[in-house]
């Protein structure tokens, strides 16, 4: 479904991809490990289009997607979570919500959308026109992802979804993801937490500096000594 | 005239100026909330849309007319700034941004002076614009309550377009947030546009009543309403449609409070004492009175 082929994407003067390939199958869920700075967030901004990268590909449904503007990368249904929520403080959370659906034209279908939203996240629907900045970080978490679900995304990139919530949200949100997957929604899923993330996740790459130093499925990774080492024995501190 | 008649009086001039300030900030913070742009040729919209105007009535169009002309060449003017001084260089450093507007500024006062010559030139008020309407004691110009009343349809209308359409949403979630507005596939160039195109519009609407107060246009009549509408938006907090008009109205109160108190041999130094009084708010209160502190942002 996804491709990325040997993309190098500069941040500033800094190359932080050094040449990624990466593929997410249709329906799977594929997580993306790697310390901070190792290019997780930077390869997700590339496919949304708010990066260029310098060279290489990315095929959606073998339809490069480096040229086009991240509304038309919307449009085809890639929607991205972006780390640390980024809700729109002052809006409502309706109006968040149908900010999500800007790029639907078919705005009857609207109120299904919001339906399903709420039947996903119901603490969203009681606070339904409380300002998106007075909500706690696991209700701005969901009004993130609910917002993205606005979309009908095909593939939902997920940046960090976890980072700095409760461990009875991220599991709230992690359910979700299943749930979502089970649903046949493609997930590129960026996690600092890999212990959960791998968990749950078919196929797992592990970048470091810009270039992916491992891949597997989730179940080898997590059995695999190097992540071990390397990744899982480091459990973020808010995930305690 | 009695002294609970006096203190009415001030206080429609404050708000009558204050409207002025409110409806030139919120120009300037719509596009800073979007853009990070303190738009300088902002004020320069204003003298755009006075000289069109002058120029209509001169010829003999009547006032109304010449008037929505004048509007219409404001917003335009402010559309193809955006358009051909902004846009290429979008992205880039703040500064370079600033910059590119101070040189809009000097690009259009020095046009405007190569056509209409540096000096100024009267601006035929109208009868219904120039005229002071008595309540008992009280006299009122109508310039004011027109200005007043201007204003509150304006906000009015602006309110109801940033709570109510798509774009409006879109341009305070942009304002916000403009990598996620464009991750959402928010059409960034349309909702910038839009805010420039709104400012632009009120700017024409203050060149006109700004115009009508002073009798006279001239090519630097940007500079000071501008500045005025920075100090305004920066009182209220940057970036933000309320705390832009909180801002003016401040403003405006304080200009006519001062004028009121200070002695004759002061008042000439009225402005100075409006800036020290920013000064002292900005120790306290460095994001303006509604200003939050900026997270800061990808």
């Amino acid at each position: 479904m996804l491709q990325l082929l040997q993309v190098h994407t500069k941040y500033g003067q800094v190359e932080a991809l050094s040449g990624i390939s990466l593929e997410v199958r249709g329906s799977s869920l594929v997580a993306l490990l790697g310390a901070n700075g190792a290019g997780k967030t930077t390869t997700l901004m590339s496919i949304s289009g708010i990066l260029k990268p310098s060279s290489g590909k990315i095929l959606f449904q073998n339809k490069d997607l480096t040229q086009l503007d991240t509304r038309k990368i919307v449009d085809l249904g890639i929607i991205q979570c972006p780390e640390g929520r980024r809700i729109f403080g002052n809006l409502s959370v309706k109006e968040n919500l149908r900010m999500g659906a800007i790029r639907r034209k078919d705005k009857r279908h609207l109120d299904q959308a919001f339906a399903r939203v709420f039947e996903i996240f119901p603490l969203l629907k009681d606070r339904i026109s409380q300002a998106g900045a007075t909500l706690s970080g696991g209700e701005q978490q969901m009004l993130a992802m609910g917002r993205a679900l606005m979309a009908e995304p095909q593939l939902l990139l997920l940046d960090e979804p976890s980072l700095g919530l409760a461990p009875i949200i991220v599991d709230t949100i992690f359910e979700v993801i299943q749930r979502l997957k089970r649903e046949g929604v493609t997930i590129l899923l960026v996690e600092q937490n890999a212990h959960l993330a791998l968990e749950i996740a078919d196929y797992a790459y592990v970048l470091e500096k810009g270039r992916i130093v491992l891949e597997g499925s989730g179940a080898s990774l997590r059995s695999n000594p190097d992540v071990e080492r390397s990744y899982l024995s480091e459990v973020p501190e808010e995930n305690l | 005239m009695s002294a609970g008649e006096y203190l009415l009086q001030q206080i429609l001039n404050a708000v009558s100026i204050g409207s002025l300030y409110a409806l030139m900030a919120i120009g300037l913070s719509m596009v800073f909330g979007i853009l990070r742009l303190i738009n300088f040729a902002h004020g320069d919209l204003i003298m755009v849309g006075s000289y069109t105007t002058l120029l209509l009535l001169l010829g003999g169009t009547p006032f109304v007319w010449a008037s929505l002309a004048g509007i219409a060449a404001s917003t335009v003017a402010g559309l193809l700034m955006e358009r051909f001084a902004y846009r290429p260089i979008r992205g880039a450093p703040d500064v370079a941004m600033l910059l590119t507007s101070f040189a809009v500024t000097i690009f259009l006062e020095n046009l405007a002076i190569i056509l209409f010559k540096a000096t100024s030139r009267a601006f035929p008020v109208p009868a219904l614009l120039n005229t002071v309407v008595s309540f008992g004691n009280l006299q009122i110009a109508s310039l004011n309550i027109i200005s007043i009343l201007f204003t509150i349809i304006l906000l009015f209308l602006l309110t109801l377009f940033v709570t109510n359409t798509e774009t409006g949403i879109s341009m305070r979630a942009a304002s916000q947030d403009l990598v996620a507005a464009r991750l959402m596939g928010i059409n960034v160039n349309r909702v910038i546009a839009a805010a420039f195109a709104i400012g632009s519009f009120m700017a024409g609407v203050v060149g006109i009543l700004w115009s009508a107060k002073v009798g006279k246009v001239d090519p630097l009549m940007g500079f000071s309403p501008v500045l005025k509408a920075f100090v305004a938006s920066v009182i209220g907090g940057l970036g933000s449609i309320p705390s832009a008009v909180l801002g003016g109205y401040i403003l405006g109160a304080l200009e006519i409070l001062l004028q009121g108190l200070l002695p004759a041999n002061i008042a000439p130094f009225r402005d100075a004492l409006v800036f020290l009084i920013l000064i002292l708010l900005l120790l306290f209160r460095p994001n303006g009175i509604l200003g939050s502190a900026e997270k800061e942002k990808i």
